[in-house]
């Protein structure tokens, strides 16, 4: 495995307001590691992951995605950008474009792919996420699951080197969650980086390096998922655990 | 499905009552549903029929249509005869050619006559999907520049015809095309500028546009363009009258458009713009590809509100002495030969304008249909 992590975060701090979200998160995500993080509500999570592609921005500390530093400058940013995939709690496909041009615009557009390669670069995703005869539709028609494979093919056919999931199945019908969470599953036996938002414990276990738990802002316990869940460290995870459980 | 029946004989088929489907049941649930919807429906009924009985016994039964020839021109005395009794349109028989084409020198009408055609002929082309390509930009510069042209003449047989003499509905439809079609990008850029974060001065620039040019009335804004504006600029440089009120109208229409695609911008969930910028697409194309084609098609129905008042709104440049359709019109009627006519002249020039308003509203209610069906809704 190569030395130099695929994510770097090194004590960052972010605000709202005086609202202190991000409390000195220092992460390392190696290439090829795959990380689930975990927490309640607010705990900022969701924040950290969308820091990593500068959907938000963080005002203190260091974010080095794939060897460059997240800054001001724009071209940094787009160049992160083009190697992160980001698949999103409520999907964001695009409602006016058809599934096949969701998936081929960012190729054409950003990678400056013919328009036949990159259709037949879709299509090949599409069948890994198992819909390519949904290619013609537009998202509306497709259901909530179909809708997050899209999402994850969309994300797929930019060919990260690291992929972003924030809540992929939180949005989704209990009966579709599996589709979707089965799909993650093949990703990471592909050797994608992963960084994901979930508080699906069964699918943490099965392919998680790692866990990390977030609380207030502040990573609280990071380790193996089976001895993180086994073995609880601190009152604030084993509260959380006790409320997933009964949850589930 | 099938349901096995015990007898195998299938149930016949129920039939609504009698008198609750068709036109008979139409009319019994919204025209006499209860004793005072029938009261109402009979006195409504009365009235309209009352209406457009006499209108029809004016308008066509006992309407004057041709007037003899006198000595000093039309002689209209059978139309004042009839006056009150029957509508006279021997005056737009007589006056057409003026209304439609005010002061335009009388034997080179045909050149705006062509540009009133070119014009109808660009919107229908631009109204079809299947031309929505990069060369209908190339057909409508072209076609202005054929109309503009034909309207100035001064080359080979035409004689060239200074802008102050063009008039009646060339005009009109010169002020409103140009004035929407120059409105439109404007109103985007304000738009994007009125909720860029990124740049608090054009923000600022374009708040302070949209509420000053929102705050006066056109009449004003076109009163300071024919008459304020000549004052500020260096003798000698003074640009014509028609292109200064063309300004105006623009930045008129564009502030009210840039409030109307501005809502469009805000309904859309944030979720599409941090997907686009997600997959590494750059701000322009974002907003090329992903959030302009969903904002202007939800804002649709309020945008073709806005051009029809502003097709209807450029008869305003009456104030200023130039000769559009509605002022080329009121021109005619000044006419001694016609004094008094104004009713037949108006319901003309009412119908014309109607055409074109109606048009746009019956396109983008179909528009809207089609861009529903697409997306699968």
């Amino acid at each position: 495995m190569d030395e130099t992590p695929a994510i770097l975060l090194e004590q960052v701090n972010k605000w709202y307001g005086s609202m202190h979200v991000l409390r000195d998160v220092s992460l390392s995500v190696a290439q090829g590691e795959r990380v689930v993080v975990c927490g309640p509500s607010g705990s900022g999570k969701s924040t950290m992951i969308r820091c990593i592609n500068r959907l938000e921005e963080h005002q203190q500390g260091r974010i080095v995605v794939d060897g460059t530093e997240l800054t001001d400058d724009l071209r940094a940013l787009d160049a992160i950008r083009r190697e992160v995939g980001m698949v999103f709690q409520s999907f964001n496909l695009f409602p006016h474009l058809t599934i096949l041009e969701n998936c081929t615009l960012a190729p054409i557009q950003v990678r400056k792919m013919k328009r036949v390669e990159a259709e037949e670069l879709a299509m090949e995703y599409l069948r890994r996420v198992r819909i390519p005869e949904q290619a013609k539709k537009y998202p509306g028609q497709l259901s909530g699951g179909q809708q997050q494979r899209v999402a994850i093919a969309r994300a797929l056919c930019m060919r990260p080197k690291i992929m972003l999931f924030d809540e992929p199945t939180s949005a989704l019908d209990p009966e579709m969650i599996k589709e979707v969470l089965d799909t993650m599953v093949g990703l990471a036996e592909t050797g994608m980086t992963m960084v994901c938002v979930t508080h699906e414990m069964g699918f943490a276990r099965q392919v998680a390096n790692r866990v990390v738990f977030m609380d207030r802002g502040e990573i609280v316990e990071s380790g193996e998922p089976n001895a993180l869940f086994e073995n609880p460290q601190t009152d604030r995870l084993r509260l959380f655990l006790s409320q997933i459980l009964r949850g589930h | 499905m099938s349901i096995a029946l015990s007898s195998g004989a299938t149930p016949a088929r129920e039939r609504p009552p009698l008198g609750t489907t068709g036109p008979v049941g139409w009319l019994r649930a919204n025209l006499f549903g209860s004793w005072w919807s029938t009261a109402l429906t009979l006195a409504l009924g009365y009235v309209v029929v009352r209406f457009l009985w006499g209108f029809i016994d004016w308008a066509l039964i006992r309407a004057v249509w041709t007037v003899p020839m006198g000595p000093h021109g039309p002689d209209a005395t059978i139309c004042r005869q009839m006056k009150g009794a029957g509508a006279c349109w021997a005056v737009i028989g007589d006056k057409w050619r003026f209304i439609l084409f005010g002061q335009y020198p009388y034997n080179e009408q045909w050149r705006p006559g062509i540009c009133v055609a070119l014009f109808i002929a660009l919107y229908a082309a631009s109204a079809n999907r299947a031309f929505w390509r990069r060369e209908l930009l190339y057909l409508w510069l072209g076609t202005l520049a054929v109309i503009f042209a034909l309207m100035w003449g001064g080359f080979g047989p035409l004689q060239f015809v200074p802008d102050d003499q063009w008039g009646g509905l060339p005009i009109t439809l010169i002020l409103a095309t140009f004035g929407l079609v120059a409105a439109f990008p404007l109103a985007i850029l304000v738009a994007l500028g009125r909720r860029s974060k990124e740049l608090p001065v054009v923000r600022i620039l374009c708040v302070v546009y949209v509420e000053l040019i929102r705050g006066v009335p056109l009449i004003s804004l076109l009163f300071m363009a024919s008459v304020l504006f000549p004052l500020f600029m260096p003798e000698g440089l003074n640009p014509d009258k028609l292109l200064r009120a063309q300004v105006a109208i623009i930045l008129f229409a564009g502030a009210y458009l840039a409030e109307v695609v501005r809502a469009g911008l805000q309904a859309l969930p944030k979720g599409q713009s941090e997907a686009a910028e997600a997959l590494g697409l750059s701000y322009w194309r974002k907003t090329r590809l992903i959030i302009l084609p969903q904002a202007l098609r939800l804002v649709i129905p309020p945008l073709v509100n806005t051009f029809i008042g502003f097709f209807k709104d450029t008869s305003l440049v009456l104030i200023i002495g130039i000769y559009d359709l509605l002022t080329a019109g009121k021109v005619a009627l000044a006419d001694p030969a016609w004094t008094g006519f104004a009713a037949e002249v108006y319901l003309v020039l009412a119908a014309i304008y109607f055409m074109f308003c109606f048009a746009m509203s019956r396109y983008s209610h179909g528009l809207e249909l089609r861009l529903a069906a697409a997306r699968g809704r």
